[in-house]
């Protein structure tokens, strides 16, 4: 099982520690610095590194590695799904998971990595139990603790640890009840030159905000599931009920929570809301080069693209570019030699081009590489798919709650090559 | 604002501060001082002088001050274990606490304070708790069970802390359930041999029925736990399956990979003709796609077990091809790993979006990753040979890029593509000869040079070439040096008119100028060949070249059977199998997948511990019948002292059945006469089959060999049950029975001697005529005692092959004559040939491939093996145990072909191959031999060990 933890920031300072067992020497990061070290960029680092005595398993995270040490033979999948969760969990108590934040809170977040594990084991991992354990620091919390000298630790123990379902807190009271629903669908899609789509799929999730009082029993059903044929569900939904019925029937965890997410890859329903012509070459003589970009909307289903952004990742020898853009900005860093240009709504009337020359270092040769274009993208009120929510129910309570759906289609890893 | 108020105070006297605050009247005051001695120790200042003095805040009815002073102690304890005691009675007060969230912290704490003074007072809260009436306490102490272990293990043992962690397994409550076993099988780990976790259908019922509703770490334990189980028949390993399907839906990446595990292992047993099998095939790859959308880190993980799980069952992905496509912002270890799946997914159906693919990777950023996209492309080119032209003009379409090390790259691939084909693409050498100068690394120098070697008549400059090679011999690599003296001498024997100069050349600066032994000794043989006889070099030097393998990846079948079962650990991340991981004394269990429905089961049994030689015999002996013949057994064959200790209560078994009713079956018919066993249409070995009691006695052989298995024979040869060779009535009231078997490379004639007449007979002895493979015993027959009326008695006869020959008619005829105090009797039996199969009869590929086609083809001979249903994996193990070895296997639209060779002991080789078709119960065997009489007898021999 997990035997310690260590963080380590982006300059290899090792800035907290934590053993759950007997207590391993911090030189077994060493071997990690190593690796660290080959690997160049940090994004390159293994995920599991082998020592004589150990396996490191680390994850990077918001600029932070979560490095853990086991000893014996132990999923790695569990430790990396444990760390993620860790990482999360801090995001979720201070707003943002960086060093600065965790050293400011280093009291909590001693006493959260111990309710979290025990022994290696995983104890209390769903936030609702956590943040009855130990409260999350409030601006306001912090101020009254200053003042009256009191803390953040529950007095109480979490009566969801006794439960059948650990993820809701009994006795939870709200005056407006309310249920929110975000449908975000996320487009992974690889074009080709030709603006052929080689590949392309959906990746979606249910991210749900569920303020209700007492033990609401939820059921929540679609237009057409048939959609769905991969999905992942948080432990709250009830399996039964989706392979015989089609409808997600859960007692909600309290607050916000990822209900599902799932999977859609079959190509003939994954639409590409835009299009792209690029030009972009260099020339063998002249250290120059040119670039040509145009935006354009394919499947859009009559919304409008927001939020469009560009970036093209140029070869190394280019060192700048002279641009000429009909719509939005554009910012070419010369270090990381990336080309952002940020159009923002697209135009169908008009569309945006970008288009000039690329000064490239002298003397080098052409490159050989192709720069790929990454694209950037948000479509408000529309689930690509067409994925729709038909009804929310509710039993068990008496109240009427309020009830919302939301839908946003965004560009996951969407990427055209040149 | 934050916590960095409880570091302010750095004055001197801090450490006396703290402590006249801890000693405070006030409890909020008491409470403050704490905290801020936590604060301090986390970031590691020592304030362990205060121990007896936050011990002393530790009796508090205050929940939070209490957690505090419990982490305060966690910390110190290990430093300060005589303060450490003081803490005690507050813990074994607080494991009464009515509040059982109380008494959970206590005992959880307790265990984590690492003095084995306090251990010793936490075994009798510690039991309490493990039977409190909360679940949450009972969980809570299952874990502790495993920290105490983890301290003192004997302790453990000695408490019955184990058991009484079996029995909470059978838990209530779902979560108590997942710890315990969460608990065990870190336990386990370090009790290789224990059966921890033994488990049973009503256990498994018990961990299913938890599985639902447990959290999701919990799943993980418990599916992890499952996977060990080996279900009785496929009826329990499907509704297994169905209960464990659902997990496949869970959010958590690593319950997913737990539950892909369960099913792969299961799956294994279900016949692949059932519907369900196949609904399950189609569940199991959408959670494997998910499993790619993940984090980078969660991917690289998932990746390297669906590299298994392609290799196993390629169906599960075939369609998938394209979730493995690489974005250029995937980090390089998920890069790498994904290409590697894309070439195992290629086919005949996708090559074409895969090779775009590929050569849109050959113009990436990353060196490594290009090299691997270039690779790659050979690869399909090797593997799907309908796109071997597209995949060599794609080559040529890199070449042209100019880009060094991708020519160098394509230029190594593109000598392989030219074993595999051969001419059909020298069309290109042209272009090849082209970039020989911008060559620098040793491999693709090498692989050029062989090209121009091997095809030197068709390049007019060949001799040029090579020379411009040789001026800097010395510089060169070793690889290249060796592939340069070979290449001249191929030209040399091609053109030796024009480059006799080139020839003696590179001979002296391999043998004269070298110290590379090598180089030398490779430059001597040449010289001497070519000088003595030209035509002989040339037979050997330009022989043809044996093909090469499509995939020279893959991981080997036992091994890969191995990892299956380890999906989602480490060992599936290294593909190595646990046993190269686990540190020092701790033992590991081989863990096999288990063997389908409907084979049979002797050879295949799964989970047999190998840990150690020793364990298998003492349970062993026990069930023996026949104390006796044990004993002459292990008189008879002290090599293998093991070996025999098992094989008498097998004979029992099959005299139980076989013994009572074979004469009343087959009467006096059988006749005495040395045509027995051709009256009888078969081998003797044959008779169980033809008796129809086959299940029975297959049954009962498995199990004992499971036994065996431990004991270094990792999978057993098959040995018939015993037949009679002469009734009573043909010998004067002696019986005789037998068989024979081959184990640990001896030979052995198993008799069972049955006095059926009214007086003791004495003075036994036996010898055999000459016969085909000149068998004859090792020794005397070894009856020590007189054989009284009604008493049988086990022999085991050793026999050696350096007797005299005659060949006999048939081949595998043996005449015997046994003697004793009454008369000599005289009877001929027949032994299946797998008898004379020896150890070291695997043979090298290569050796294969050529023996294989220098046997003429006259010598072939096919045969039909009907009803076996085994997949051709089960069927080379099986085969393997009676030392009939796989070379290789190919795989050919749903046909896999297995190359095997059989070494008898006369040195006859014998070839085979066998063709075994998915559905099809119907082998066809191919076998190839010098001395083509044999090869009935060997097919007579796969029969019966397939069949058994």
């Amino acid at each position: 099982m997990i035997h310690s933890l260590f963080l380590i920031n982006n300059a290899g300072d090792l800035f907290l520690e934590k053993h759950w067992k007997s207590v391993i020497s911090r030189s077994v990061c060493d071997y990690f610095f190593e690796a660290r070290e080959k690997a160049v960029e940090p994004d390159n680092v293994p995920p599991v590194i082998r020592t004589p005595h150990h396996y490191l398993i680390n994850i990077y995270r918001e600029k932070i590695f979560f490095v853990s040490v086991i000893q014996t033979e132990v999923p790695p999948l569990f430790v990396i799904e444990f760390l993620h969760r860790v990482a999360e969990t801090f995001q979720d108590y201070f707003g943002e998971c960086s060093e600065t934040t965790i050293k400011d809170n280093m009291v909590i977040v001693y006493e959260l990595l111990e309710e979290m594990l025990d022994n290696g084991f995983p104890l209390a991992t769903e936030s609702n139990i956590l943040k009855e354990l130990i409260r999350p620091p409030t601006i306001l919390r912090t101020m009254v603790n200053t003042i009256t000298g009191s803390s953040n630790v529950g007095e109480t123990l979490p009566t969801g640890q006794l439960s059948t379902i650990p993820w809701r807190r009994a006795g939870v009271k709200y005056t407006n009840n309310e249920a929110y629903f975000d449908v975000v669908e996320e487009i992974d899609a690889i074009l080709d030159k030709s603006g052929t789509t080689v590949f392309a799929e959906i990746q979606g999730v249910i991210d749900a905000c569920v303020k209700l009082s007492g033990m609401p029993d939820l059921t929540l059903s679609f237009m057409n599931p048939r959609l769905l044929d991969d999905v992942s569900f948080h432990p709250c939904v009830r399996y039964k009920r989706w392979e015989s019925e089609r409808v997600i029937s859960f007692i909600p965890p309290d607050g916000n929570f990822q209900l599902m997410s799932y999977h859609i890859s079959a190509q003939n329903l994954v639409a590409i809301p835009v299009y792209v012509k690029q030009n972009i070459n260099f020339f063998e003589t002249g250290s120059s080069g040119r670039l040509d970009i145009t935006v354009g909307p394919k499947q859009t289903m009559g919304k409008t693209v927001e939020c469009l952004v560009v970036t093209v990742h140029m070869p190394k020898v280019v060192l700048s570019a002279n641009l000429n853009a009909t719509q939005g900005t554009y910012n070419y860093d010369p270090v990381t030699k990336i080309l952002v240009w940020d159009i923002g709504k697209l135009n169908p009337q008009k569309l945006p081009n970008l288009k000039g020359s690329l000064s490239l270092q002298s003397g080098a040769p052409k490159p050989e590489e192709n720069p790929s274009l990454n694209i950037d993208l948000k479509i408000q009120q529309l689930a690509i798919s067409g994925l729709k929510v038909n009804r929310l129910d509710m039993y068990g309570e008496k109240y009427k709650p309020f009830k919302g759906v939301k839908y946003v289609t965004k560009a996951g890893k969407f990427q055209v090559r040149t | 604002m934050t916590d960095s108020k409880y570091f302010t105070t750095t004055k001197k006297g801090e450490i006396f501060e703290l402590k006249a605050e801890l000693n405070s009247d006030k409890k909020e005051k008491k409470k403050e001082a704490v905290k801020k001695v936590i604060a301090s120790m986390t970031v590691g200042k020592d304030v362990s002088a205060l121990f007896p003095d936050v011990v002393n805040c530790m009796q508090t009815d205050n929940l939070e001050l209490k957690k505090l002073v419990y982490l305060y102690l966690m910390n110190y304890a290990k430093s300060q274990p005589d303060m450490a005691i003081m803490a005690v009675n507050t813990f074994v007060k607080d494991c009464e606490d009515p509040n059982p969230l109380i008494r959970a912290l206590a005992v959880r704490t307790m265990g984590c304070i690492r003095v084995d003074k306090i251990t010793e007072y936490l075994c009798e809260p510690l039991r309490k708790c493990l039977k409190d009436e909360d679940p949450y306490v009972r969980k809570t102490a299952a874990v502790c069970v495993a920290k105490l272990h983890d301290i003192n293990a004997q302790l453990v043992e000695d408490q019955g802390f184990l058991d009484t962690l079996k029995d909470l397994i059978s838990d209530s409550n779902p979560m108590v359930v997942a710890n315990a076993v969460a608990a065990l099988s870190e336990i386990a780990e370090s009790h290789p041999n224990s059966n921890l976790l033994d488990l049973n259908p009503q256990t498994i019922n018990k961990l299913l029925t938890a599985l639902n509703e447990c959290t999701e770490w919990g799943q993980i334990f418990i599916l992890d736990c499952l996977a060990n189980y080996t279900p009785r028949d496929d009826r329990e390993s499907q509704s297994i399956c169905e209960r464990v399907t659902p997990r496949l839906s869970h959010a958590n990446s690593a319950v997913v990979l737990s539950a892909v595990k369960v099913l792969m292992k299961f799956m294994e047993m279900l016949p692949k003709d059932l519907d369900y099998y196949g609904t399950l095939l189609k569940k199991l790859a959408p959670p494997l796609v998910t499993l790619l959308s993940a984090e980078p880190e969660l991917q690289y993980v998932a990746l390297r077990n669906i590299n298994l799980i392609v290799q196993k069952r390629p169906e599960i992905l075939k369609h998938e091809m394209k979730v493995f496509f690489v974005k250029y912002n995937d980090p390089i270890y998920v890069k790498l790993e994904k290409l590697d799946i894309m070439i195992r997914l290629a086919s005949q159906a996708n090559i074409a979006q895969v090779l775009a693919e590929l050569k849109e990777y050959a113009t990436e950023v990353d060196v490594d990753f290009v090299r691997k996209a270039v690779r790659a492309i050979g690869r399909c080119a090797i593997k799907v040979e309908q796109s071997a032209e597209r995949c060599v003009s794609t080559l040529l379409d890199l070449i042209q890029t100019k880009v060094n090390y991708v020519v160098q790259e394509a230029i190594v691939v593109i000598k392989d593509i030219f074993r595999k084909y051969p001419n059909k693409y020298e069309s290109v050498i042209a272009t090849l000869c082209e970039n020989l100068d911008s060559l620098d690394e040793p491999e693709a120098r090498a692989a050029m040079i062989w090209i121009v070697g091997e095809y030197a008549e068709r390049i007019d400059n060949a001799d040029e070439l090579l020379e411009s090679f040789l001026e800097g011999f010395h510089d060169e690599s070793t690889q290249v040096q060796l592939q340069l003296l070979t290449a001249i001498v191929k030209l040399f024997l091609k053109k030796p008119t024009e480059t006799q100069e080139l020839v003696q050349q590179v001979l002296s600066l391999a043998t004269q100028d070298s110290d590379n032994p090598d180089l030398r000794d490779r430059g001597y043989i040449y010289w001497r060949l070519l000088s003595t006889d030209p035509v002989a070099a040339k037979e050997v030097v330009l022989a043809e070249k044996p093909l090469i393998s499509e995939e020279t990846d893959l991981i080997e079948p036992t091994l890969l059977e191995e990892l299956i079962c380890h999906i989602g650990t480490l060992a599936s991340v290294y593909h190595k199998p646990p046993s190269a991981f686990v540190e020092g004394s701790r033992g590991v269990q081989h863990k096999r997948l288990p063997a389908r429905a409907g084979s049979g089961e002797s050879a295949e049994s799964p989970d047999v511990g190998q840990s150690g030689p020793t364990e298998a015999p003492p349970a062993v002996i026990p069930s023996q019948g026949d104390l006796l013949g044990d004993l002459l057994n292990l008189d008879l064959a002290p090599p293998t002292a093991t070996v025999p200790s098992v094989q008498p209560s097998m004979q029992m078994g099959a005299m139980d059945l076989l013994g009572g009713g074979l004469d009343s079956l087959l009467g006096g018919d059988i006749g005495g006469s040395p045509s027995m066993g051709a009256g009888l249409g078969a081998a003797p070995a044959a008779m169980p089959a033809a008796l129809g009691s086959a299940p029975a006695v297959g049954g009962g052989l498995g199990d004992l060999f499971d036994l065996g298995g431990g004991v270094g024979m990792p999978t057993g040869a098959y040995v018939a049950p015993k037949t009679v060779w002469i009734p009573a009535m043909k010998a004067k009231g002696l019986e005789i029975s037998g068989t024979f078997a081959r184990r640990g490379g001896i030979i052995q004639m198993d008799l069972s001697l049955t006095n059926k007449a009214m007086s003791v007979m004495t003075d036994f002895a036996i010898q055999f005529n000459r016969n085909s493979f000149g068998l004859s015993p090792a020794g005397p027959l070894q009856v020590l005692t007189p054989l009284s009326p009604n008493q049988t008695i086990d022999v085991s006869l050793p026999l050696s092959t350096s007797g005299p020959v005659m060949k006999m008619e048939p081949l595998n005829n043996l005449q015997v004559a046994v003697k004793n105090n009454i008369d000599v009797f005289y009877f001929s039996c027949q032994y299946p040939l797998s008898l004379l199969f020896v150890e070291d009869g695997k043979m090298e590929r290569q050796v294969f491939l050529a023996t294989w086609k220098d046997i003429p083809n006259d010598n072939e001979a096919q045969f039909q093996i009907k009803d076996i249903h085994l997949n051709s994996d089960a069927a080379s193990n099986k085969l393997q145990g009676s030392n009939i070895f796989t070379i290789a296997k190919r795989t050919v639209e749903g046909q896999d072909m297995l190359y095997q060779s059989v070494k008898l002991t006369n040195g006859i080789w014998v070839l085979a191959e066998m063709r075994i078709q998915t559905g099809n119960p119907n082998y066809t065997l191919s076998i190839k031999c010098r001395a083509p009489e044999v090869s009935q007898f060997v097919f007579q021999c796969y029969e019966l060990v397939l069949k058994n």
